[in-house]
């Protein structure tokens, strides 16, 4: 038997001490890890260092150029001027699908593009060009019928001085025509500032790629959610990369270009196949996060790090889009055709945005709207006019493809605009209606009309039945990027009910997932427990009167 | 029956500061486990992880210690299970304590667990926790499954067991808790487990099944 009768000089409290300071040791290291102004993220060290002090610099004044010194007349005079030098250009981009607006599967002939068979559930789509206003996004100059065989017109993106160009060139047609001198003044005013936009060429600017993409679907904000005109001068806090006060990215930093083919196009094909970034491969294409940023953005040891296999960057650091602008979450065709004392009328909503038309139907806006999430490996499906549809439930004309068994597969935000659009209900085919033009929707509210004349033009069958049905079309959600104090919070997902990934199961999560028979049978084993000794105390508590033997004291 | 009360020397320093180390762990390592499980609000998930995390891996080095302790000085021997006086010592619990007998199995020096108690910390030390710590562990390193040759594992049904084990700790703590109140005083295990010295009645015989094997 070992004495130690020393021990009774150690009182508790030297415990208590010893136990405190461990648990002020245990408890500093988690917790202070995040606290005082850390280190930047190496992720984000990595990216502001692949891109410092590298403003683009040029040997061309354009101003100068002899080519441009000229009296333009018509748009393919200015286009021949600029291929005069970059003999290349031209041919580049009309192999590109800003061009030709077709792209196909691999191995397919091109059944895809808005030249093609796509269509949406916004204006629908664009009958091969027969819905002329589809156009006035076309960078060409002829913007009637099919433009494909026109001359490009390079100032579309590459013009910085914002000027409407037909209306220019038919001015000064028309003054020379007139022909007196005040006339004559005029047209060379219009030549002096039509010959100073033609001068004033560069790099495409945010308003440059904006001036479609901000705005498809006819109007701002309209389409993707997470680009509008917002962007175009856009502050930090709307997007961390091309903020003004930030870094003051352009488009193309990310959607880097080779012989005019810009990066990032999602439908038919990944917008890149494989994680790589500029540490790995200095020419990979900077579309993805990763490419500046790595797969180990944060810092050494973060949760966060561990996510980046199955969760994409955007799902955390975009909490909300169109932050600034609304934009259009719905649009019911079927209630379009309304009349008011005989006349077509529109009303308008909330956030000072149409909501309803006669021409277009019912449509809902949304502001700050919190992205829906999906597993994604890059590729967006969609049905086109000629696939056959189910119109028995939802029909989803795009989706995410991506299950979470897919390795390359995360889960990734997404815009999901929700539609009712006429379907051909004996060939189940969705029907792409002609809307604008003489014989469009818009001019006579004529439903069996425009859906005929728009059949006729893509080649396709009508039967002339129709009814609509509810679709889903999606948006990836990649631009808006939040300052990183706006990032998702671990318990909007890691939450019982609610949560932002509430939908997607087959797979456990802590915080949201569990076993409903184990908390059950563990918590009645715990209150059955309870229960045991509350029983026995009072048992010891009534009897202990009773017995020779006093306990408690 | 109403001998004098002699104090005995019964836990080592050490192993008292095991006893309330472990029992801190335990209690915060429940508190933050139960708020990621998403059963209670308290630290916000992010930081409950954290904790979690930081006190699990920290329980798994300091058992390390504890299961050197136990096979250098032969405590083991203490944990070894036996079913002698088991009924005994459970008619006291059910029936004895209420008409103030005295405990069958006294402690002693050599034989501080009666065999109630033998049976419930053997199961404590040898299976619950390292199920706990195990599948703890395995959680944790949930990323590098694949690394590990581990890509098989079901992270459902590990977060089953580790929920299971924890539930099966918080009944144990509640039971425990209440039994340190059956001492001679209701405060008088409590005060053994904090200054080592257990006060027992005098002369009372050690049966020699008791003493720990000579080895």
């Amino acid at each position: 038997m070992r004495a130690m009768p020393t021990i009774q000089c150690h009182p508790p409290l030297l415990l208590g001490g010893l136990l405190l300071a461990l648990t002020l040791a245990l408890g500093a290291g988690p917790v202070h890890g995040s606290t005082p102004a850390p280190a930047p993220a190496p992720g984000r060290a990595m990216a502001q260092h692949s891109v410092q002090g590298q403003k683009p610099w040029t040997t061309v004044d354009h101003t100068k150029h002899p080519a441009l010194q000229q009296d333009f007349t018509s748009g393919k005079q200015i286009t021949d001027a600029c291929v005069s030098c970059h003999s290349e250009a031209a041919t580049q981009f009309q192999q590109t699908i800003h061009w030709t607006w077709q792209a196909a599967a691999d191995g397919e002939a091109a059944k895809y593009g808005k030249a093609s068979f796509s269509l949406n559930n916004f204006c629908l789509g664009t009958n091969r060009n027969v819905d002329t206003s589809c156009l006035s996004c076309h960078p060409g100059w002829n913007k009637s019928g099919n433009s494909v065989d026109g001359n490009i017109n390079c100032l579309v993106c590459h013009g910085q001085k914002s000027i409407n160009w037909d209306e220019s060139l038919e001015d000064i047609k028309a003054f020379v025509e007139a022909g007196d001198e005040d006339s004559l003044e005029l047209a060379r005013e219009i030549q002096g500032e039509l010959k100073e936009a033609v001068q004033a060429v560069g790099l495409p600017t945010r308003a440059n790629c904006g001036g479609c993409h901000f705005t498809g679907g006819g109007g701002d904000g309209v389409k993707h959610g997470d680009l509008d005109t917002s962007l175009t001068k856009p502050a930090k806090t709307l997007d961390v990369h091309m903020g003004m006060d930030g870094q003051d990215f352009t488009c193309t930093r990310c959607h880097t270009t080779v012989a005019h083919r810009v990066a990032g196009r999602v439908y038919t094909a990944p917008a890149a196949l494989d994680r790589k970034s500029l540490v790995e491969d200095d020419q990979v294409a900077k579309i993805a996060c990763e490419s500046c940023h790595t797969a180990t953005p944060h810092q050494a040891g973060s949760k966060a790090n561990d996510h980046t296999d199955k969760v994409a960057c955007q799902s955390c650091h975009i909490p909300e889009m169109a932050r600034v602008n609304p934009t259009k979450v719905s649009w019911d065709w079927s209630a379009a055709g309304r009349l008011q004392d005989g006349k077509p009328f529109k009303t308008q909503g909330e956030f000072g945005k149409e909501d309803y038309l006669s021409i277009k139907g019912q449509m809902q806006w949304a502001k700050n709207l919190q992205p829906e999430y999906f597993w994604y490996n890059g590729t967006i499906h969609s049905v086109t006019a000629q696939e056959v549809i189910d119109p028995a439930g939802t029909v989803a004309v795009s989706w995410p493809e991506g299950a979470r068994a897919d390795a390359q597969a995360r889960i990734a935000p997404f815009k999901v605009h929700r539609g009712k659009q006429p379907y051909d209900k004996i060939h189940k085919t969705l029907l792409v209606p002609v809307l604008s033009s003489a014989d469009g929707y818009w001019r006579h509210l004529d439903w069996p009309r425009a859906l005929s004349k728009g059949q006729e033009a893509l080649g396709l069958p009508f039967s002339g039945e129709f009814d609509f049905v509810s679709t889903t079309y999606v948006f990836p959600t990649t631009h808006m990027v939040a300052p990183k104090e706006s990032a998702v919070a671990c318990a909007e997902c890691h939450v019982r009910d609610g949560g932002r990934l509430a939908s997607l199961q087959g797979f456990y999560m802590p915080g949201r997932d569990r076993a409903g028979w184990l908390n059950t049978l563990g918590w009645l084993t715990v209150l059955g427990s309870m229960a045991g000794v509350g029983l026995h105390a009072l048992g010891r508590f009534i009897t202990r009167g009773r017995n020779g033997r006093k306990e408690g004291s | 029956m109403t001998g004098k009360l002699v104090p005995i020397y019964l836990y080592t320093r050490y192993e008292r500061f095991w006893h309330w180390l472990q029992a801190l762990l335990i209690l915060v390592l429940l508190v933050t486990g139960f708020e990621v499980h998403g059963s209670l609000t308290l630290l916000g998930f992010a930081r409950a992880v954290a904790v979690h995390n930081f006190l699990g891996l920290a329980w798994l080095v300091a058992f390390a210690f504890f299961v050197f302790w136990v096979f250098t000085t032969g405590e083991w021997k203490q944990y070894i299970p036996t079913t002698r006086k088991m009924f005994e010592v459970l008619r006291y619990y059910l029936v004895g304590i209420f008409r103030g007998e005295p405990h069958p199995v006294p402690k002693r020096r050599e034989a501080k667990h009666n065999p109630l108690q033998r049976l419930t910390y053997l199961a404590l030390a040898a299976a619950l926790l390292p199920l706990q710590m195990a599948t703890g562990f395995l959680y944790w390193g949930y990323n590098s499954w694949d690394a590990w040759g581990l890509g098989w594992l079901s992270l459902g049904s590990l977060a089953l067991l580790h929920m299971a084990g924890a539930f099966a700790l918080l009944a144990f703590l509640v039971v425990h808790v209440y039994m340190i109140t059956t001492g001679h005083a209701v405060t008088a295990h409590t005060k053994a487990m904090i200054t080592g010295w257990e006060d027992v009645e005098e002369g009372v015989a050690i049966e020699s099944w008791e003493h720990p094997a000579r080895g």
